[in-house]
This record gives structure tokens, C-alpha cells and sequence, in this order.
């Protein structure tokens, strides 16, 4: 079982991303960068945080238009998963392998503290250890994390139970103000309509060590364990 | 040949930086102003081609990087 965090040129968390699964979770982890055409011999693919091609037109548009992510696109229609984290996030809906949009926060700041999320469904390959309704504390880094989708779209991700993480307060509840950007739904984290594609905002692999602050992130990532062992 | 293209928030697509803009232009001058959206203006040059190509190229640019359609529209403006 071996796992590929994809990186383009902008890409800064792979490194974190990296290190938590390799170091905290003893995952078979390694580089793929983003020229190559194929994702053969990986099992899951990981694309991290950053500023993929500097943002430019809007976060993660261009990075749809590089090789890897041709390949991507065939690995998430095999069913196999595939989890985009904050502008990995950005880059799987702009791919269309998401529903919605990331757009601005609604504060028009770029935000950076810890929130609380809550897991909002297990019935997907990096939720099935956590259990639903489960609070995690988890960083969010970002400018662009105001999730955005049209009426249909948003009942569906309802209905579905596509919904992976809400942004909610200590004890799971969610309002305006424990919306950090103005997000519909209050959505952190969606799925695909094959529940094998995710994307979520807030840096589990940030939260992997107490000395950083917390390891709820580790907590994020053990459903993925499971699937080395699967 | 140059080409003119207008990317606008699609209507009812909070737009914070509009916001932001239409307080300030309030402050401005006391106009009476009740809304501002801000989009993109794109302009592409090509060599060699001609009108009606062009601009299958650009509907085509539009379709697949410029806009995006979950939240964009997009008018090509001009092309000449």
C-alpha cells in the first residue's frame, strides 16, 4: 500500500503532509510531482496545501491542466481515493471531481487559527474510523475557503450524506459564528458522488504533534491506516 | 487579433471585495450606491488566425480555465 502526495510548483505542505503519514503514521509515502502521467503502483493520492501555480486566475485553476492531474482524474474513476487538503481541496473542485467552489472568505482576510470541526459522515475511506459527530481541532490556513454551490448541489450533498466535516463550536453545534469564512452549510470537507474523492480545508497533517499544538490530525488520518491494512 | 473576454460573478454570489468597494465608494461621494460586483477583464492576442477561429479558441479557454462555470460567467466582449 503506498500513498503519492502529489506537488506542483507552490505546493508548501507537502513536506507536513509527508511527515505526518510517514513519521506519525508509519505510511508507505512518497513525492509524485506533477508533470508525471501516470499514478500506477500508488493506492491512495494526496494533493496538499499551498498556491499551486501562485493561485493566478483563481485557487487551484491551473493546476488542473498538468499532467498528474490527467492521471488523478483516471485514479478517482478506478474508485480509488483521492483526498485534496485546503488548495488540494481548491483543485479538486476546480478538476470537477468536487461539486461547489471555494470563493474568498466572506472576511476577505486570510485566516489562520485553529477550528473546530465536526465529522459529519464515516461512510467514506478517510472518515471510517472516526466516529459521526466526533470534534476535531484542526488548523485552517487560507484565503480562498468560502464553500460556495447552487441550491441543488447543496440539498444533494444533504441527502447524500456528502457532507465530511462542518465547521461547528465546542460542542459540535453550528452557527454563524462558528463559520470562519462564510462557507454554505458551514461546510469544511465535501465528498464525491462515488464517496472515494474528498476535499477538505482545515490541515490535518498540521496537527499531528502535541508540540505543534495538538494531533487531532492523526486522529483524521488513522482511517487511512486502516486502508494500508485493508 | 485580440480578443476581449468578461468574467462576472454569477448574480447572487456574495462578493466581499465588491462589498468592500461599494462602503468605500459610499464614503467617497454620498452616492447613493447600492451595489458593486467586481470581475475580471482578459485579454488574449493571436498571431496568424482568423476571426471565426479565434474565437472557438476563446469560447474554448472560457469553457476550460477562464471562468468557471460553478460560480463565473463569461461574455467575449470583442474580438477584432
Amino acid at each position: 500500500m503506498k500513498l503519492a502526495v502529489i506537488r506542483f510548483p507552490g505546493s508548501n505542505c507537502d513536506h507536513d503532509l509527508l511527515h505526518a503519514l510517514k513519521y506519525r503514521l508509519n505510511l508507505d509515502v512518497e513525492y509524485v510531482w506533477w508533470g508525471k502521467k501516470t499514478l500506477e503502483g500508488y493506492d491512495v493520492a494526496l494533493l496538499s496545501g499551498g498556491f499551486s501555480f501562485g493561485d493566478y486566475l483563481r485557487a487551484g485553476a491551473i493546476a488542473t491542466l498538468t499532467p498528474v492531474m490527467d492521471a488523478v482524474k483516471e485514479f478517482a474513476e478506478t474508485g480509488k481515493p483521492v483526498l485534496g487538503i485546503c488548495n488540494g481541496f481548491q483543485i479538486l473542485t476546480e478538476a470537477r471531481l468536487l461539486p461547489g467552489a471555494l470563493l474568498h472568505n466572506s472576511s476577505m482576510k486570510f485566516i489562520c487559527e485553529d477550528v473546530k470541526v465536526k465529522v459529519e459522515t464515516t461512510n467514506s475511506p478517510f472518515t471510517s474510523a472516526l466516529s459521526k459527530g466526533e470534534v476535531l481541532t484542526l488548523p485552517i490556513a487560507h484565503m480562498e475557503g468560502r464553500y460556495v454551490a447552487d441550491e441543488v448541489t447543496m440539498k444533494r450533498l444533504e441527502v447524500e450524506d456528502r457532507v465530511l466535516l462542518r465547521y461547528c463550536g465546542k460542542d459540535g453545534q453550528s452557527d454563524e459564528k462558528t463559520n470562519p469564512n462564510g462557507s454554505m452549510g458551514h461546510i469544511a470537507g465535501v465528498l464525491s458522488e462515488k464517496r472515494n474523492v474528498a476535499g477538505l480545508m482545515p490541515h490535518p497533517e498540521r496537527a499531528c504533534d502535541m508540540l505543534l499544538g495538538g494531533e487531532d490530525g492523526i486522529k483524521f488520518f488513522k482511517s487511512m491506516v486502516g486502508l494500508a491494512k485493508g | 487579433m485580440k480578443a476581449l473576454v468578461i468574467i462576472r460573478l454569477k448574480d447572487g454570489i456574495l462578493d466581499p471585495q465588491g462589498e468592500a468597494v461599494r462602503q468605500a465608494v459610499r464614503a467617497l461621494d454620498k452616492a447613493k450606491v447600492s451595489n458593486v460586483r467586481i470581475g475580471k477583464i482578459i485579454e488574449i492576442e493571436f498571431d496568424g488566425v482568423d476571426k471565426g477561429s479565434a474565437e472557438a479558441s476563446v469560447k474554448a479557454m472560457c469553457d476550460k480555465l477562464l471562468a468557471n462555470p460553478v460560480t463565473e460567467d463569461y461574455q467575449i466582449v470583442d474580438i477584432s
